[in-house]
Parts: C-alpha cells; structure tokens; sequence
C-alpha cells in the first residue's frame, strides 16, 4: 500500500466528515470508543476525540469549537438515559441542531424509542461491526 | 454582508466555529469569509509550539493558556494532528490535554487535521490562524504535530516559536544538527522532573553559545506542564520575545517575509490546480507509466505535464 498519488507537499483541501466521540458519565472503559474513533478515521473522517468521563457541557463544548458534522457517545454505565437527555438540550441551547446524533455501548432494546425521540439516528451495540457505523456516518452525514 | 460574518463579528463562538471550517476546506465561501476578516488580522500575538510526539506539546500549550487566563488575556488554540496518508482520515486528540480549558468561555481550542500538508501543519493553517486573530483573541496558539527535525513552517505561521525539548532522548550530537532548533525563540525543556533535565539544559546552552547572536538571546526554561512549574516564567519570556519583535523591527521583517511566503505558496497551489483541471487522466496516465517505466525521466514528464495544463 502507498499514499495517495494526490498528497503533495501543500496537502490537499476539501471537506472532510468531522465526528465528535464522547464519553459521558463516570464509566471509564473507552476501548470501544477508541475502537469506533480509529474504524472512522480508517474510513476517512476527521474524529475528535476527548476521552473519558466528559460532562453534558464539556460535550456540546468540544461539538460547538470544532463544528462537527456527527456526535457518537459511547456509554457502558447504565446511565443514558439521564445524560443523554442532558447532552441534547446543551447541543441544542448551543444552536447544534442540525448534528447527526448516534450512540453505543450498554444499551437496553427497551430503551431504543426513547433514544430515537430524543434524536438519534442510531444504536450501536456490542458486536456491530464498525463498517456499519462507518456506513452510518457516510450515509447520514452531509459534509458541508 | 452575510449573517455569519455579522455574527462573527458579534463575538459569537458558533459562527467563529462554522467560518473556520469554510475557511480551513478552502471552499470559495471560505475564501470570501476570509477576504473580509483579513483586514482585521494582524492584532495578535501568535505562538508556535513544537517539539516531537509525546514531548508535552498539548499540555504545556494548556498550561499557558491557563496561566494567560489567569492575566486576563482570552486564548484561541488551533492543534494540528496527522492524517492518515492512505485514508486521508485522522484521529484529533489534543483536546484530552485541555480538559481545564474546555469550559472556559475566554478560550476557543480547534483541532485540525495535517491533510498531507508537509512541515507539521495543515494546508490552510495560515488562513485558520488569521480567522481566530480577526475574532479577537489577543493570543494564537498554534500546536504543531510532532515534528523531528526539519519541520520549521511553524517559524513562519507564528511569531514566537516555542520548541519543546525532553531529557533523556538524545545525546548532544542531536542538539548540534541544524534544522528546528534554529528556529527557536525561545527553548523550553519540559518534564524537567525527569532524570537528565540539568544535563540538558547546560548541553543546549552551550549549544546556543556557538549560534551567531542576532542581538537576542534565546532563553532555556525548564517546565512541567503537568503540575504548573516554570510555566509562568514561560508566559514572561514569551511576552519578552513580542516585545523584542517590536522594538527591534524584527516583526516588520517577520510580516513581510511571512506574506511573501504565503502569496507564493498559494499562486503555487492555484498553478496545479489549474494543471490538474487542464489534464486529462489519460494524459497523466500515460506520462506517470512512461517514467515508472523509466522512459522518460519525472522532470521532462513534468514539464510536459506543465506545458498541456496551460494550454486549456
């Protein structure tokens, strides 16, 4: 495998993907998180990614300073369904309506109405294969 | 003038945010934005912080945005990290270093992606860097990706160039090599509570001392940006740096040289564009296949490439 006949010196401009992974709450297990970041950048996008035990605030934050295209929370505490609620208003008071929202980890089938009301595109559980949430991205996120 | 520059120039973080992005892909709106903003630009004191992977370089950067907001000054932070050369993909974990910051309604930090650019930045660094100056923050880091040893854009893009060294990773033969350390203002030696810090230090002053003076001396600080040493001392000596730039005359020079670069490095980029969209993919085909054939030599098969791109 070589690099891309079209890097040169400069680089190259254009728009790239920008996907925000997040880890709310006080679990500190972030390998799929990690492994969700790295399946992504392998297909393509530019992924933010600022580890464990972030807050609602520090979440929409980081969405808002790098204008990302797609927020992915990972979670395996249990507690989604009293953080996630609280991540989407802070987006949202942040003017961030329009991010492509998706989530993974722990997550209860009896949970997934909830979660899509409150606006998510998807839920990833253990054993996805990352093509598909790569697959989620391109087929959701329109780069501008 | 549209909604986002009025917004812009409002002070609000979201359209800094979403101007950035246009302005970093390069995208006509992009170009338009930055047109604009130009003019405002120029007001900030801009700091290059380098040094190689692992050296410190995001904590110590987090550091003395604390410490400047401790003074009272507002910071923007712009972290470049590599993209992959063979997915053009990239994993931006600066961030993690700057938890402290990330709330702080008197910093902005972005990361960004090298996109193939050489020298341990991105392609549209210059351009980013005059959006987060025209939006007012009084300092501009700029975090490079971990450079070795000939990455010395950041010189250019910034006008105070902060190298971060380590003890323990090299013996003086390293330090005698020309190449980044040339373009330090100012030399820090971070996780200075590691064995060998003393050493260092004295190895790169005495380093220093064979450099030619340009009147100034380079000082050495020694720091640890994970509890705070030194980092102080490191804002003033930075401060200092400005202040010699401005009193000396060395920042005019610095402006004009910095432009001149810029221009030229643009026209160049807008030449192979033009290249590009004047060749067809049959042509350039044809012309990579005869010199990896070893037909024909790159630098004839360029020129032939140069001559056909212009005449569409």
């Amino acid at each position: 495998m070589t690099a891309s006949p079209e890097t040169s010196a400069q680089g190259e401009t254009g728009q790239k993907i920008r996907v925000l992974i997040a880890k709310p709450g006080l679990d500190g297990h972030d390998r799929g998180a990690k492994i969700v970041a790295r399946a992504l950048r392998d297909g393509g996008c530019e992924v933010i990614y600022t580890g464990i035990r972030q807050t609602p605030q520090m979440i929409a934050e980081a969405a808002l300073q790098e204008d990302v295209d797609v927020v992915g929370l990972s979670i395996l505490s249990g507690a989604h369904l009293e953080l996630f609620p609280r991540i989407v208003e802070e987006l949202r008071s942040r003017g961030l309506d329009d991010v492509i929202l998706f989530c993974g980890g722990i997550i209860p089938e009896e949970d997934t109405d909830a979660l899509e009301a409150m606006g998510f595109s998807a839920i990833f559980r253990p054993g996805t294969n990352t093509r598909d949430i790569v697959s989620f991205v391109y087929d959701n996120a329109s780069s501008e | 003038m549209s909604d986002l520059i009025e917004r812009f120039l409002a002070g609000e973080r979201r359209a800094l945010s979403r101007i950035l992005t246009r302005v970093e892909n390069g995208t006509p709106e992009g170009r338009e934005y930055l047109r604009q903003l130009y003019p405002r630009s120029g007001r900030a004191h801009t700091i290059g912080v380098t040094g190689s992977a692992g050296s410190g370089k995001s904590s110590l950067t987090g550091a003395l945005a604390a410490e400047l907001r401790k003074r009272g000054h507002e910071v923007g932070i712009i972290a470049v990290d590599p993209s992959s050369p063979f997915t053009q993909g990239a994993i931006l974990g600066d961030r993690i270093r700057m938890q402290d910051l990330v709330l702080d309604p008197g910093v902005f930090v972005r990361s960004m992606a090298s996109r193939g650019a050489l020298g341990g930045l991105a392609p549209t660094i210059d351009d980013v860097v005059a959006v987060m100056d025209a939006f007012g923050f009084p300092y501009v880091f700029v975090e490079t990706v971990g450079a070795g040893q000939d990455e010395v854009e950041i010189a250019g893009t910034a006008l105070t160039t902060v190298l971060v060294n380590n003890p323990g990773t090299g013996d003086d033969i390293q330090a005698l090599k020309a190449g980044i350390i040339e373009i330090a203002d100012v030399l820090v030696v971070n996780k200075a509570d590691r064995p060998g810090a003393d050493v260092l230090v004295s190895q790169l002053r005495a380093l220093l001392s064979l450099a030619p003076s340009e009147g100034r001396e380079v000082p050495i600080l020694s720091t640890v940006a994970t509890t705070g040493d030194g980092v102080p001392e490191l804002v003033d000596a930075i401060d200092e740096h400005r202040a010699w730039l401005d009193s000396s005359g060395e920042l005019e020079k610095h402006r004009r040289q910095e432009a001149r670069h810029q221009v030229l490095s643009v026209a160049q980029r807008i030449l192979l564009d033009r290249i590009r969209r004047g060749t067809s993919e049959e042509t350039l085909g044809e012309l990579v296949a005869q010199v990896a054939g070893r037909d024909l030599d790159p630098h004839t098969a360029a020129e032939q490439l140069v001559e056909q791109g212009e005449l569409v």
